[in-house]
């Protein structure tokens, strides 16, 4: 009997497109026992990049936490498996970290996208879960206690700086227009979606505004529209990929804002100059929670010893790096302050209190959402590196408006 | 000019490229029945071996293909003969699972050898342009759509001019007649498989420098490849290239229309309508069978 070929092709192609997409608690551990703490990771996918550097950031802290004598006197020892960016294997990950492999504690992925379905896990085995990058709103809809977002603000409020920088600049000078493209990201949509709101509340007319699949990877047409709206500033929710592709278009079509800021990507270091061409960077603008020049605690320590393990130079460190570390120095402090490691004790103590990290002080309120009160800064490439340009109070040097054209 | 016709122009030119990665897969398919779902990954395989040599010796992406094509060849042909050969019954099914396998394979290596993390292929074409009525066109899309048209042409010469190109259209048409008649189509198959897996480093190379791509990047283009044959009709050089120019074109022009939400669904109702009124795809031959 003939095969069904086309039945078989079509169904193969709709599974892979498919593919593309996307109890109790751990009990504390006699004194000097060795402890493990699971992660899930995203070593491969559209988080790799980032996924690679939770990955640094987590194995700089449990170095120093245990050149220090352990996690209140354990030593502490990583485990990483890997996600595959994919929102399923997240969930099975964690479902194996507690009930195969029965880790001690968890700590958080990448993204707002995996943190999700991660935290209904970690949360119904009563397991503590500080996480470095799930910040979206929806992360704290759900109203679980056992989370706790380590950043200096919800993301949502990531562009908040920004639009308050755009609308203070002189009449003459501040923009008229903007054009928002963003991916249907919960990391990236809330925060274009408020600068948005904000802009258009200071009397900037918004020219254009779509929001496409996390899953696009021709960036092309989405660029044109940005490109055929002519507005002054453009703002962009972006993970590396496409804030890459977008630059480039813009510098294809010849097509200069006088401001343009994406909401990941450019604070990638010099992955992101070596992307998209050293030159091409200048005027560029990204929110940043972090930079190594900032004088929180043990941030000029975290800055060295990253260097000396990893190579290259401070700015070409990730901020998903600082992130993660900041994850271990919360859970280090509250630790002590429980004087256990227990599940239950750690999400008591973080509920209370203010933690110290390199990103800066942050205390987190009932659903786990930072009450830091910190802040997201403003960077800007200017001269081959980013550094800060807003709010003043951290500025190294002033922003460059309007953004010099491409080269 | 108008949003909607640079968003067509645009298509077009990315449909070549696509045009181009389908074009061996359904060449692949039309002499040895046979789905070859590892195809993306192979494209990808061409994109970094393009990758290292623009890396490590600076030799610009489009002349790598010197290197990488007839590399990729030879590849083609061993990994026919020691995957492909062997599967004497139920090709269709296992030959999924097999090629499935090979390209997880490749993308363990990939992923072992460059890591997981996306790289680009760069070039002066990839933000140079030129202007046509206002509107900037990038070099890197015409040099890739006239690759690929000296590629596909280059194709359509070897099948229809060459005794080589008669004996895989006979294979292609009924292969056992063609057995019968004395083509040696292990052999065919093999020189075909290599063809198909060339095409797919040619392919490979424009992919990467118009896109970020990592070892897994291939999920998503064996989805689009594979719908693309399917629309053209299975074994079909003329409807992959018409399908695939046809799936950029809607997608491209549903994106700056609509939303970029519906582009690839607006392709979809369109596939799924002609399969309605042609089960056999644009070009299909609709072949009977007693059963």
């Amino acid at each position: 009997m003939r095969k069904p070929v086309s039945v078989i092709a079509a169904g193969f192609a709709l599974i892979l497109s498919a593919c593309g997409t996307s109890g109790s608690t751990g009990t504390s551990p006699q004194a000097s026992t060795p402890i493990t703490i699971g992660v899930s990771v995203s070593l491969s996918g559209d988080f790799s990049g980032d996924g690679k550097a939770l990955v640094q950031g987590y194995d700089l802290w449990a170095k120093d936490v245990n050149a220090k004598g352990g996690l209140l006197g354990h030593p502490v020892t990583m485990k990483y498996v890997d996600d595959a960016s994919s929102t399923s294997q997240v969930v099975t990950n964690y479902q194996n970290l507690i009930t195969q492999d029965k880790v001690a504690l968890v700590f958080g992925p990448f993204s707002s996208l995996l943190t999700i379905p991660a935290s209904v896990v970690t949360d119904r085995y009563n397991y503590a879960f500080p996480e470095p990058a799930g910040g979206g709103p929806k992360v704290f809809e759900k109203g679980l206690h056992s989370i706790f977002f380590v950043q200096p603000a919800a993301v949502e409020d990531n562009l908040v700086s920004y639009t308050k920088w755009l609308l203070s600049l002189p009449s003459g000078q501040r923009p008229k227009t903007a054009a928002y493209a963003t991916q249907d990201d919960p990391f990236t949509q809330p925060q274009v979606d408020k600068a948005k709101g904000l802009l258009e509340a200071g009397g900037v007319t918004t020219a254009s505004y779509k929001v496409y699949p996390a899953e696009t990877t021709d960036f092309s047409p989405l660029a044109l529209q940005v490109v055929h709206a002519n507005a002054d500033v453009v703002i962009l929710g972006t993970q590396e990929p496409d804030a890459v592709a977008f630059v480039k278009a813009f510098q294809q079509q010849h097509y200069n804002p006088k401001s343009l800021i994406e909401t990941t990507g450019p604070d990638q270091g010099k992955d992101f100059a070596d992307k998209v061409g050293a030159a091409n960077t200048e005027g560029i603008m990204v929110p940043a929670g972090w930079t190594p020049a900032a004088k929180a605690y043990g941030n000029d320590t975290f800055v060295n010893e990253f260097v000396a393990k990893y190579g290259g130079a401070p700015g070409d460190i990730s901020a998903d790096a600082a992130e993660a570390y900041s994850v271990g120095q919360v859970v280090d402090q509250a630790s002590k302050k429980a004087n256990s490691i227990d599940n239950k004790a750690l999400i008591t103590a973080l509920h209370s209190g203010t933690y110290n990290t390199v990103q800066g002080p942050m205390s987190f309120d009932s659903v786990g959402r930072p009450q830091g009160g910190v802040g997201v800064y403003i960077e800007q490439w200017q001269g081959g590196s980013a550094v800060f340009v807003y709010p003043t109070t951290v500025a190294t040097k002033k922003p460059e408006y309007p953004k010099p054209n491409w080269p | 000019m108008s949003l909607v016709l640079e968003a067509a122009i645009l298509g077009i030119l990315t449909g070549g490229v696509y045009a181009l990665m389908a074009s061996g897969l359904t060449l692949i398919f039309g002499v040895m029945r046979i789905i070859n779902v590892g195809h993306g990954a192979l494209v990808i395989l061409g994109a970094y071996l393009s990758f290292a040599l623009f890396r490590s010796l600076h030799i610009d992406p489009f002349l790598t293909l010197v290197i990488t094509m007839p590399a990729m060849f030879a590849l083609g042909v061993v990994l026919q003969v020691v995957l492909i050969r062997p599967l004497k019954t139920d090709r269709e099914a296992l030959s999924v699972l097999v090629t499935y396998a090979m390209a997880l394979g490749i993308e363990g290596v990939l992923g072992y050898v460059f890591t997981a993390n996306y790289v680009e292929l760069r070039g002066w074409y990839e933000t140079a342009s030129f202007a046509i009525f206002g509107f900037h066109i990038t070099y890197v899309y015409v040099f890739g759509f006239l690759l690929c048209l000296a590629i596909l042409g280059a194709l359509f010469l070897v099948l229809y001019r060459t005794a080589f190109g008669g004996a895989v259209r006979a294979t292609m048409l009924n292969r056992t007649a063609a057995q019968l008649i004395g083509v040696d189509v292990d052999r065919v198959s093999a020189l075909a498989f290599g063809i198909g897996v060339a095409t797919a480093a040619a392919g490979g190379v424009v992919f990467g420098i118009t896109n970020a791509f990592n070892p897994g990047s291939h999920y998503d283009l064996i989805s689009r490849l594979l719908t693309i044959i399917v629309l053209g009709g299975l074994g079909s050089l003329r409807g992959a290239i018409l399908a695939a120019l046809l799936m950029l074109v809607i997608e491209d022009i549903t994106a700056v229309v609509i939303s970029p939400v519906w582009a690839s669904f607006a392709f979809f109702v369109i596939l799924v309508g002609v399969l309605i009124v042609r089960p056999q795809g644009l070009y299909g031959v609709r072949v009977r069978e007693r059963i």
